[in-house]
């Protein structure tokens, strides 16, 4: 059997990271100014602006806290600096991300105002990209590496290529000790009952269906329609697929023929159960899920299209693959993997999956993915309902 | 010989056209993945890449398949050789 090492980052708990950065965290809308601020000053850190964090309450105050802790917790963050309107809460990010050891500091905008804020917290960034810059690489053993997988913009070349291609890489990467995860809940409908097939045991299965029935239920509840041109998107229709049944067979394709789910995952929840592959509960917006994943811990991301979304994330890159040769053609500097050979049958499957492990050790080896070169950030926190 | 259509299965009613500019008249080359046959098929309409072909005439009412598995139910009668979308199936869900 082939044995895969990568070069990452080892942090202060013994996860991997495969990228260095330092990041500036604004616990609220109203810490934006001031992140984008320190970001702007010292070169090399990163700054992460998103729309929420006021008035949230309940399971949906949990779920904003857990995305802003696990994101700051993600081994390709070396450092953070969080930013918050008042301490208390921005204390609560400070001290969950620190139980992983790493440097965080947080500071609050009440009584100092935005200058003075900028101006420490832009302190003690540079001490921090000055330190984290210095870490090293290392050797690490495949098992170290948590990916995750979403698909987004599909059409129906990536029921054909590109989602078979990561199932073809799981059920390669899954008995060697790889950590993955797949979501995506609303899109496995019409395929549930195969989904819920493929759970570890039938507890793992009963667990699936209850998240997903709850999913249906929110569908109910709010539809005006029978949700075409949302799910399947207008760009799935012009795509050719035709009904959210066809688009979920297709998406089920990304976990392969072999490896059961050992656990289903509250969204950004950190996986527990050792390694293995994870459902994790999600919408099935694209940046809405990547971001729940990198919250998690997964490090890189596997993201099949095919009419071309170009979707990014700011911590964890994201490798895009096509099976559909009109979009390798047309929007090729979005496209990392092309295997629109699949479809003229020059390449066979297992084909296919050795390059996108090969492609995706290099950009865990510190290669750019094509999302990362075009600055593609999409940090989107998932609101479950209204605030107070 | 290109394969200008795959159909995923041996039981599926519809195939997946995978070439640009599929026009009605000659005779496409299909291949099923499941059973690794090669099949052929003309078509009556104008096909996009990506876009799906009767395989078979489908009534009315009936189920589609796809990945051996039920994709949704036809909404008008479709001959063989028809462009398969939106304008003739359906969800069953929602």
């Amino acid at each position: 059997m082939a044995r895969y090492e990568f070069y990452g980052y080892r942090r202060e708990n013994g996860r991997v990271g495969i990228r260095n950065h330092v990041i500036i965290l604004p616990l609220d809308d109203l810490s934006n100014a001031a992140a984008e601020a320190v970001a702007t000053n010292i070169k090399g850190t990163l700054a992460l602006p998103h729309a929420y964090g006021r008035l949230q309450f309940g399971e949906d105050l949990e779920l904003h806290f857990r995305t802003l802790i696990g994101t700051g917790c993600n081994p390709n963050v070396a450092a953070c600096v969080v930013i918050g309107i008042e301490p208390g809460w921005t204390g609560r990010v400070v001290e969950g991300i620190a139980a992983t050891g790493k440097p965080v500091a947080g500071f609050a905008i009440e009584t100092n105002g935005d200058i003075s804020t900028i101006a420490a917290a832009s302190r003690k960034a540079q001490e921090f990209v000055q330190w984290a810059t210095e870490k090293q690489r290392e050797r690490c053993p495949i098992e170290d590496l948590y990916v995750s997988t979403k698909c987004g913009e599909s059409d129906t070349t990536s029921g054909l290529g590109s989602c078979p291609t990561v199932g073809n890489l799981i059920d390669k990467l899954d008995p060697l000790g790889v950590t993955t995860c797949f979501g995506e809940t609303s899109e496995l409908t019409g395929a549930e009952v195969v989904c819920a097939s493929r759970a570890a045991s039938r507890q793992v299965a009963d667990k699936f269906m209850q998240v997903f029935n709850a999913y249906q239920e929110v569908i109910d509840r709010h539809k005006t329609s029978d949700l075409s041109e949302s799910q399947p998107t207008k760009g799935n229709i012009a795509g050719g697929l035709t009904t959210i049944e066809e688009k979920a067979f297709g998406n089920l394709q990304k976990i392969g023929r072999k490896a059961k789910f050992i656990d289903v995952l509250k969204p950004a929840e950190t996986p527990a159960k050792g390694p293995g592959l994870y459902y994790m509960d999600t919408s099935s917006a694209a940046a809405e899920c990547v971001t729940l994943q990198a919250a998690a811990g997964f490090v890189v991301h596997l993201f099949p299209t095919g009419q071309g979304n170009v979707i990014g994330n700011p911590i964890e890159p994201v490798i895009k693959l096509t099976a559909n040769p009109r979009t390798a053609r047309t929007m090729r500097e979005h496209i990392d993997l092309d295997v629109s050979g699949l479809l003229r049958r020059e390449m066979n499957l297992g084909e296919a999956g050795d390059r996108l492990i090969d492609i995706m050790l290099r950009t865990c080896n510190g290669r750019l993915t094509c999302a990362e070169a075009l600055g593609h950030r999409e940090f989107v926190m998932t609101k479950l309902y209204q605030s107070a | 010989m290109t394969t200008s259509f795959i159909v995923h299965d041996k039981a599926d009613t519809v195939g997946v056209v995978v070439v640009e500019d599929v026009q009605p008249g000659e005779d496409l080359n299909g291949w099923i993945m499941e059973t690794d046959e090669t099949i052929t098929l003309k078509p009556l309409d104008p096909v996009p890449l990506g876009h799906k072909i009767a395989l078979r005439d489908i009534k009315s009412g009936d189920t589609v398949l796809k990945y051996g598995n039920d994709v949704g139910r036809a909404v008008a009668d479709i001959g063989k050789g028809r462009h398969v979308h939106v304008h003739n199936l359906k969800t069953k869900r929602w």
